[in-house]
């Protein structure tokens, strides 16, 4: 089949707009897109996007369905596999997932499945149809955490008939997808609260305020309160820091800090009472989708902001479409340099950034070379604010407060394929049994999860009959 | 939403409240602290836990006037709600989980500063209900200020009060009259320091020349006070904790009390100015120049 037509191109948000507001800078297909980009796939036989896909969703069929027009099966297909096309379309990393290995993509431009999938899922929310509840089954279900682990368990097992309280520890309902991916890459009201309002539909219901481990126990979900089983889908944790001289000066924050206060605390909007700080020269450091997240915030808000990151543009580990977004907002990039010591004045404020240039070497463990210091190469940068996005370390809180749940020598929630952990009836999954990862990944432990839980309650009813 | 059941004025700008928050008043400990946000717009304000009585499912704080956050909350009454109470965060105080047997046999001085006089409360009233000797000093700028008096002589063994200006008790600092009540004999295995961060800092520098072990808890900048932000970060024994989830109480001789006044004050200005702009809308200014933006 000819198939020459070049990837029909996504509109975007102008960049020099868009660096001084928060509104989405992708816009998405209309209609005719999302077809015309739907006819430049192939139809593998042995589709090796599906393959690529951390949930294995049936990419070819809904994309086949989508270009017949017929958006209630893609809509369907999509829903075998996951529960958050809006948001996945928008937030996975296509580039080393379906879109990495999509075969037209070996001599052009892979199709924009991204896109297609982002297409379908914001289609299904307009539809805005409610879905038929289903019966049900008589057993609780008690969800830490709402974010992407958390809804996708939670409303599996809605589906099957569980009832299912989800307890948040902050004010709102969401986690990572509220507090820390900010609203110009995934819009709260339009996208994420639509999201959240469809898996209240099946039945769910939120606990806000509910800190898991400190408000209540996982004991005392299961002892006191009656809940059959415990789904922990906590999230990452506590942020790391270099430990270099400095860190703790006024003007150095965690990229966590940054985001929870520019996301959650709507600090960017005069009528809340959030403080930040941005100051007129930021510095993130570090090369993820994190970082790329706060660098666009502070310039958002106003900060020159240059990214550092100790190896090349190459190993960056964000999304290609956030790091070509943020060079077309005016970020610069300062490779290859590692902080060594954040530079104060005499009342304790950030007034630079000591950095030394790196060289790559031999390939690390992760199979990236791992960058080593040029000697006499240390150089400044100023700047009055000093994010630190170098990822996170496991919250010990609910470990430390639920005997029998063993750890890893990480710190993360021990647990197996399935998420079952090493105490009868707790299951876990995403960043709290990884460490710090993607949103389809955590979506798709979540899934899994319910799965086994579902097998597990009904294992421990048959018991009770016999 | 969480009712306010109580709301009364206790000195000039300081507040008492008792909410009502079943799941928190079931949990709470001496020593933990709560995260309170009054409305949708509002901030995320962490505030040592005061008292609890888990029958009737309630949890008293006391908030001083400062800030535009806490005079937002102290601008509520009964009958109203917060927006969010959660909690009860941090760990609690380390005698808690100590056998009271080991606690009987130690005699400890709590030494309360200002509106850190609440939140010392449950604890000596813990260690009262189970049959441990504490004596508490009580340090305000004057009479007027001082607060929770009357509560705390019917838990504590003895009550020491000293004000700035000697309008009642001792004429001077609670350091001074720490040192003169161990002059006068007085012996204690253990201090307990809450207030002010200065006053922390000045009472850790003081018993450190008696080796007194000395607790003090610490009232850091919180986001979420879950230990996802890192912004309460404090430096004890040259290590970075967080004081949200190690802390709020640390071992005050081995806290970076400097580092923690100066990290305190990192949004001061953005709440000064706005505190200001706060000011001049009530008072019926319009700003033309864009300043309120």
């Amino acid at each position: 089949m000819a198939n020459r037509i070049p990837r029909v191109p996504v509109r975007e948000e102008d960049p020099a707009k868009r660096a001084t507001d928060f509104g989405e800078v992708c816009l998405g297909y209309d209609l005719q897109e999302a077809t015309l980009e739907a006819s430049r796939c192939l139809h593998c036989k042995n589709p090796r996007c599906v393959a690529a896909c951390p949930v294995g969703i049936a990419i070819p069929y809904f994309i086949a369905a989508l270009h017949e027009g017929d958006l209630q099966r893609a809509a369907d297909t999509i829903a075998r596999d996951s529960s958050l096309p809006s948001i996945c379309g928008r937030v996975c990393p296509q580039e080393t997932q379906c879109e990495g290995a999509c075969v037209v993509g070996i001599k052009g431009e892979p199709v924009a499945i991204g896109k297609l999938e982002r297409f379908v899922g914001d289609w299904k929310l307009a539809q805005n149809a409610a879905p038929a509840p289903a019966p049900r089954n008589g057993h609780r279900v008690a969800v830490v955490g709402s974010g992407p682990a958390g809804l996708a368990c939670a409303s599996d097992l809605a589906k099957a008939g569980y009832d299912v309280t989800v307890f948040e520890a902050l004010h709102e309902v969401g986690g990572v997808l509220v507090y820390g991916i900010p609203e110009f890459r995934l819009p709260k009201q339009r996208i994420v609260a639509r999201e959240i309002e469809e898996v209240k539909k099946l039945g769910v219901v939120f606990e806000t305020d509910v800190v898991v481990g400190r408000t209540v126990t996982v004991d005392s979900l299961l002892d006191e309160e009656g809940y059959d089983a415990v789904f922990i889908g906590s999230g990452a944790g506590l942020p790391r820091f270099m430990g270099i001289p400095g860190e703790n000066l006024n003007g150095v924050v965690s990229a966590n800090e940054f985001l929870t206060r520019a996301n959650l605390m709507h600090a960017y909007d005069a009528s809340y009472d959030t403080p930040i700080h941005v100051g007129r020269r930021a510095v993130v450091v570090g090369g993820g989708n994190v970082a790329m997240d706060a660098v666009r915030t502070a310039r958002r808000l106003g900060a020159e902001a240059t990214i550092v990151y100790r190896r090349s543009e190459k190993e960056l580990p964000a999304r290609a479409e956030e790091v070509h977004h943020a060079k077309e907002e005016g970020i610069a990039f300062r490779m290859l340099a590692n902080p060594v010591e954040v530079l104060g004045d005499e009342r304790g404020w950030v007034t630079g950034l000591r950095c030394v240039e790196m060289e790559l070497g031999e390939p690390d463990a992760s199979g990236r070379r791992s960058p080593v210091e040029k000697p006499g190469s240390e150089f400044e940068i100023a700047c009055d604010t000093v994010i630190m996005a170098l990822g996170t370390s496991p919250n010990p809180l609910i470990a430390s407060t639920t005997p029998g749940l063993e750890t890893t020598r990480r710190g993360c929630i021990e647990a197996d394929e399935a998420g079952a952990t090493t105490r009868e009836g707790v299951f876990a999954g995403g960043d709290a049994v990884t460490g710090a990862a993607t949103v389809i990944l955590a979506m798709g432990a979540g899934r899994k999860a319910a799965q086994a839980i579902d097998a597990y309650i009904r294992g421990k009813a048959d018991e009770g009959r016999r | 939403m969480y009712p306010i059941l109580e709301k009364r004025l206790l000195a000039e700008g300081i507040w008492l409240m008792k909410i009502l928050a079943p799941r928190v008043a079931r949990s709470a400990r001496p020593g933990q602290f709560v995260i309170v946000r009054t409305d949708a717009c509002g901030e995320r304000i962490p505030l040592t836990i005061s008292d609890f009585d888990p029958e009737e499912g309630s949890v008293t704080i006391v908030t001083q006037a400062i800030g535009v956050s806490t005079r937002k909350i102290c601008a509520l009454g009964a009958g109203d709600r917060l927006a969010d109470f959660a909690g009860p965060l941090g760990r609690p105080s380390e005698f808690v989980a100590e056998p009271i047997e080991a606690l009987r046999q130690r005699r400890y001085i709590f030494i309360a500063g200002g509106v850190g006089t609440a939140p010392v409360y449950p604890q000596v009233k813990w260690l009262h209900e189970h049959g441990v000797e504490a004596d508490v000093i009580i340090g305000a700028k004057t009479r007027d200020m001082l607060i929770y008096t009357d509560e705390m002589r019917a838990v504590a063994s003895h009550l020491h009060i000293a004000t700035d200006d000697g309008s009642e008790g001792f004429k001077g600092l609670v350091t001074q009259l720490l040192e003169k009540l161990i002059a006068e004999g007085a012996r204690y295995d253990e201090c307990v320091a809450i207030g002010p961060m200065i006053m922390m800092k000045f009472v850790a520098l003081t018993t450190r020349k008696y080796d007194l072990k000395t607790t003090v808890s610490l009232n850091a900048l919180m986001v979420d006070g879950t230990g996802m932000c890192g912004a309460c970060r404090v430096t004890v024994a040259g290590s970075t904790r967080f004081t949200c989830v190690e802390g709020p109480e640390f071992d005050g001789h081995e806290v970076d009390f400097d580092e923690a006044m100066r990290r305190q004050g990192m949004y001061r200005t953005q709440e000064q100015r706005a505190a200001a702009i706060e000011a001049e809308r009530a008072a019926g200014h319009v700003c033309k120049i864009g300043l309120d933006k």
